[in-house]
Formats: structure tokens, sequence, C-alpha cells
């Protein structure tokens, strides 16, 4: 009985000093973004049941306007603006490369009780769009797959459904804002609350497909310009 | 009785009279009168500018200047104080908005004397307490750095403090209590170097703003210069620069003082909180000779430990609860003995942040986590998770006793109540 403790003992150290050694390999990144996988979830790859967006696997490119913007007050939350005020602007890339780089799978969505017309509805929106009320498709700037187009435009699936709402509603708030010219803003700012509802809805309960990277390019033209696709804003040069 | 009240009255007057006439001169000290018209100024050469450009990264200028992400030096970001907020103003050369209607000459006033170009008195949560020790010279370089910036208009919000912290006669009083203008004066005892180190730490460098206490008024204790104390609305505490068992230098090699202000991390402890935006945004760009001074002056101070009072070791269960959580979530990285790791996690046994009598700084640690900043010397840092998520405050109180007496280290318990507090009033 005492030999199997001990052997559990070995085995358990054994296993612990494997996952700090794993820490320390890949150039050290593993190590260096526990600050972000604590609330982010183990790799980054958080459940669609949580708040805090999963943000591995997601377009490099946005990640690091992500993290810029919280530094710069652009988005406003205190705890990724304390955690990002004293970083440069090259580590904030490479840390958004490190995490644009994980291919993981995703978890299954959460079930959905929702309407049928609200799904329905929120279908339509990230489909189609509402033409009526000058919102373009999601997916003509976020990809057929809705899987992002790399580097800048992130993928729509995987998140969950309060996340997706209070990011439309921040937008809607001016809390959220992004490179200039804001698309999101403006788009979001044309979203009746009812629709901002469907869209998250829906969004929250489709399932990853099984190639859930990001497009190459996109197929046709932006249907308004957008500051954060093009190359990022010199706005923390001084830093 | 008429007669009386009379002189009564005569006698008020007067002291009312002379007490204000002492508030003006005192007001005025040291203040000479500015020129009539200022000679055209030559245009600054480029060596007088750069040299400015130095010491403004010196006094760590933009960081209150600048709003983040905003257009740097030209203002508008609110300082917290008890007494409400100042905004810092614009010190591009923008006529309107900034300093471009400025002489050199009313710009030492103010650094100087802490009086404003149209006469009015200056706050000081814009350290003219310390400031006030620069050079003539220092201040003019200064000067002819901010007038070659791109004038940027933006005109800074007007300050928002409670009555009467927001007149010029409260001020006028405060500053007849507790500001004197003052000169660098050099020690012909000590060398050139510690003489530049202490010039640095005591004037641009403005240590004193957050390591020495303040007075129920604000006011910095001259009687208790460098001796630590919590920085007023931020809620971090900043240690003392003359304590052994806070952060005091002494017992460093000259070099390590110089890492840890270069890089943000030595081989003894790291930066975090408010020290960490300075290294970042100031200490980091200056030269190693000055660097070097600042370090032989800081370890030149003299201790002033007093006797430690004696510490009721935690009960067995907290230990023991605080052994479980330090198992679970903190020993992959700090270690099972708490030695940490080298380069990347600090060691906890014998740290001087973990063993801190005011543990304000190390519960916001545990809450916040936080990266070290970003320095070409240690550009791609480590950080520290937050803890507020996923850890409740008696689980925080418990981790922490243990971490602050397993493996050596001896200090009170951190109790439920101590977390709570840092919590609720932690700054952003």
């Amino acid at each position: 009985m005492v030999s199997l403790a001990r052997l559990c003992l070995a085995l358990c150290l054994g296993l612990l000093a494997t996952t700090v050694q794993a820490a320390f390999d890949d150039d050290g990144m593993v190590a260096r973004v526990l600050a972000c996988t604590a609330c982010h979830g183990k790799e980054g790859r958080a459940t669609p049941s949580g708040y805090f967006p999963r943000i591995a696997g997601k377009p490099a490119g946005y990640l690091y306007h992500q993290l810029i913007n919280f530094r710069d007050g652009r988005r406003s939350y205190p705890q990724m603006s304390y955690l990002l005020e004293h970083l440069t602007d090259d580590y904030l890339r490479e840390m958004a490369a490190y995490f644009g780089a994980l291919d993981l799978p995703y978890a299954p969505p959460a079930a959905t009780s929702a309407a049928r017309a609200l799904l329905e509805r929120g279908q339509q929106l990230v489909r189609h769009g509402d033409a009526s009320q000058k919102i373009p498709a999601c997916a003509q700037c976020h990809g057929d797959a809705l899987t992002g187009v790399a580097p800048f435009v992130p993928g729509l699936l995987g998140l969950s459904r309060d996340y997706v709402s209070s990011q439309l509603g921040a937008w809607q708030a001016g809390q959220r804002r992004a490179q200039s010219p804001d698309c999101m803003a403006r788009i979001a700012r044309q979203m009746a609350p009812g629709d901002v509802h469907a869209v998250a809805t829906w969004l929250a309960a489709q399932v990853v497909p099984e190639q859930s990277k990001p497009a190459a390019e996109f197929k046709g033209k932006l249907p308004i310009p957008c500051g954060g696709v093009a190359a990022p804003a010199e706005a923390g040069s001084a830093r | 009785m008429g007669r009386a009240w009379l002189v009564w009255g005569a006698g008020a007057t007067l002291l009312i009279l002379l007490a204000a006439t002492a508030l003006v001169a005192l007001n005025r000290l040291d203040e000479l009168p500015l020129p009539e018209r200022e000679a055209a100024a030559a245009p600054a050469s480029p060596g007088l500018i750069a040299q400015g450009e130095y010491l403004v990264r010196v006094g760590n200028c933009m960081s209150c200047h600048t709003q983040p992400g905003g257009p740097a030096f030209a203002g508008g970001r609110a300082i917290a104080t008890p007494f409400g907020s100042v905004y810092a103003p614009n010190l591009t050369p923008d006529d309107a908005t900034g300093l471009g209607r400025w002489s050199a000459a009313e710009f030492w006033r103010a650094m100087h004397n802490g009086r404003s170009r149209d006469g009015r008195l200056l706050y000081p949560a814009f350290p003219y307490p310390s400031y006030t020790y620069i050079t003539r010279a220092d201040s003019d370089a200064i000067y002819a750095f901010l007038r070659s910036l791109s004038p940027v208009p933006l005109q800074s919000p007007p300050h928002v403090l409670r009555f009467p912290f927001n007149t010029q006669w409260a001020l006028a009083g405060w500053r007849a209590l507790f500001f004197r203008p003052g000169t660098f004066v050099q020690q012909g005892t000590q060398s050139a170097e510690w003489n530049r180190g202490a010039y640095l730490v005591q004037g641009l460098g403005h240590c004193a703003a957050c390591h020495t206490p303040r007075n129920a008024l604000g006011a910095l204790r001259t009687d208790a210069q460098f001796h630590g104390g919590l920085i007023p609305a931020q809620n971090w505490y900043a240690p003392a620069l003359n304590s052994g068992r806070e952060a005091a230098v002494t017992a460093w090699p000259v070099e390590d003082v110089v890492a840890l202000l270069k890089t943000g991390v030595s081989l003894q402890a790291g930066v975090s909180g408010p020290m960490a935006e300075v290294v970042f945004r100031s200490l980091q760009y200056l030269s190693d000779a000055d660097l070097r001074a600042m370090a032989v002056y800081l370890r030149s101070l003299p201790p002033q430990d007093k006797p430690e009072p004696p510490v009721a070791k935690p009960a067995a269960d907290l230990m023991e609860r605080g052994q479980d959580i330090y198992r679970q979530q903190c020993a992959e990285c700090h270690g099972e003995q708490g030695e940490g790791r080298r380069g990347a996690f600090p060691a906890l046994a014998g740290n001087r942040a973990v063993t801190l009598a005011d543990t304000t700084n190390l519960v916001r640690v545990l809450l916040q986590g936080g990266y070290q900043p970003a320095t070409a010397g240690n550009p791609r840092p480590h950080g520290m998770p937050p803890f507020a998520q996923s850890l409740r405050d008696e689980e925080m109180a418990a981790v922490l006793s243990y971490i602050r007496n397993a493996w050596g280290n001896v200090a009170p318990r951190v109790d439920t109540i101590d977390v709570y507090r840092a919590r609720e009033r932690r700054g952003s």
C-alpha cells in the first residue's frame, strides 16, 4: 500500500515536472503567457460557456490589434489594460503570433433552447444581412465558413452568446473601439437590440467546422472601409 | 465698550492683514521677477534639445502628460488624488492649449516655484516639491526639447477638486505650510558620482513623490524621507528605500541595483505596480553612468530599521490550508520550496515583497497578476496570472499567510479582511 502511494507520488511529481518542462519549450512562450491562459483557458481555448473568449487559433493580426487596443484604451477592460500596460508592440505581436498559430480542437457548442424564429432571424442576418437596416451579412467579411479571414478578421464561431452580444453592445456604447474607420462600430449601431440577441444566439449554437482556420483572403470587396483590416495603426509607436 | 471693540477690531484686521502678507510672501519666496520682455531666444541647438529629451525621460514627464493611446505630451490624463482629480496639462508648444506662449523664465518658475505662466499656483500633483531642486540649465534644456515638439491643439479638462481644495487660497495656505523652493547643494565630503545620484533621485527623478510618506494634507513628510508609504489614490505601497526589510539596496552589489533600474529585474527582485511604469517609461532610457550614480546614492542611505515586532506564527490549520492551495496553484512556477525559477519566476523564500509588513502589494499581485515591464534588457518578461476570478478572499488569505511563514519567511498572517479591502480599494 505504502509503495503504491510512493509510486503514485513519483508519477504525480513526474507529471508535474513534465508540465513545467513543457512550459519552457516552445521558446518559453507557454510559460510567458500563463497570465493569459489563467482566464482564457488552458492553451487559450476557452469553453463555449465561459465569458472569456477563446484566443487560440484566432488570426494573429486580429489578436495583435486587440492587445494594443486594450493597452492604449480603445477597448475597456481594466484587468486586460493593467496586464498589457508596460509591454511593447514587438512582444505583443509575438504573443499574438503564438496564440494565432495554435491549432486546437473546439468544444461542442452549448445546447440552445432559443425560439426558432430567433434562430432564423440570427441566421438571416449572419448569412444575408438586412439591406433595409444597412446591415451587411457577417459572412461577407468574416468568411463563408465564419472562421475569419487572415490576418485581421476574427472567426465568429466557438464564442459564447454572452460574449458576442456584449461585444456588439460595447461597440454600440463606444466601450469597444477599433482602428479608425471603425466598421464594426458602424454596423453594430445599425443593429436593434433584438438583432444583437438573434445573431449572438445563432452564432453560439453553431458547431465549429473541422477546418477551423481563417480563410486566406476575402472573396469579394469589403462592404465598408475597416481600419482594423489595413496595416496596424502606429498608435503605439511612441511607446 | 465701543472703544474696546474698536481696538479689538483693529487688532484683528491687522492680524488678518499680517497673515495674508505672510501667506503671499511665503508663496513668493525665491521668485525672480520675470524679464519685462525676453530677448528673442536663439533657436535651440540640436545638442540642447537632445539633452532636454534625456532629462524629460529622467523626470518621466510623459507618463502623466500623455493619455493612454493619446498624442505624446499633449496632456489630458487625470491624476487621481485624495482631494479629487488633477488633469495634466498639454506640454506641446500649442499657443492656445499648450506651452506655446511660455518663455524659458516662465517655465523655470513653474519647475522651481510651482507657479504657472498666468501667475496661478500649481497643484503639487505636479511634483515641483522635487523638481524645485533641478538647475536652471536643466530646466532650460527641458524647455528647449518641449519647444521642439509639434504643437498639438488639445485642451486638458479643468481639474475636479472638492472645496476648499479647488481654491487658490487653500493652495497658498498649503504651500506656506509645506513648500519651500530649494536648490540642490553638493556635499563636498561625497564623490561626484554620489552627488549626481542624489541630484537625480531628489530632483528630477522625484522618487520621494512615492517613497516618502505623506501627511493628511498630502504633503511629503520631510522628517521621514524615503521611509515608504501607501501611494494616495493608487493604493500601492512604495517600500522604504532605507529599510533592510523593505527596499534598501545597501547590501546589494551596485551592478544589481543598476540592473533593477535599467531592466526591471535583478537577481534579488523585480519591479511591479507603479515602479514597473517608472522603469518602462523612464529609467530604462538612462545612461549607465547616471543609473550607477543613483545606485551609489541609494546604497548610501542610512538604514532606518526599527526593531522588528514579534510575529505570531499562523495557526497550523491555516498553514495547512495555505500549503494545499500553494501546491495546487503556485508551486508549479514558484517551486515546492518557494525557490522560483531564475530568469522567469521570482523566488518567494526570502523575498522582501512577500514579507513586507504592508500587504497591499502582495494581495494586489495575487488579485491582478501582472507583467514585469518589457525593457531592452528584459524584452520578453514573464507574467503572474490574476487570481481574482479563481480564488476566494479566504483562500487568498490562507495562501498568502502560508508563503509569509514558509521556508524561513516570518511575517504576520494575512486576514480575509485584508484581501477584501485590497480588492475594494485597488485602482484600475
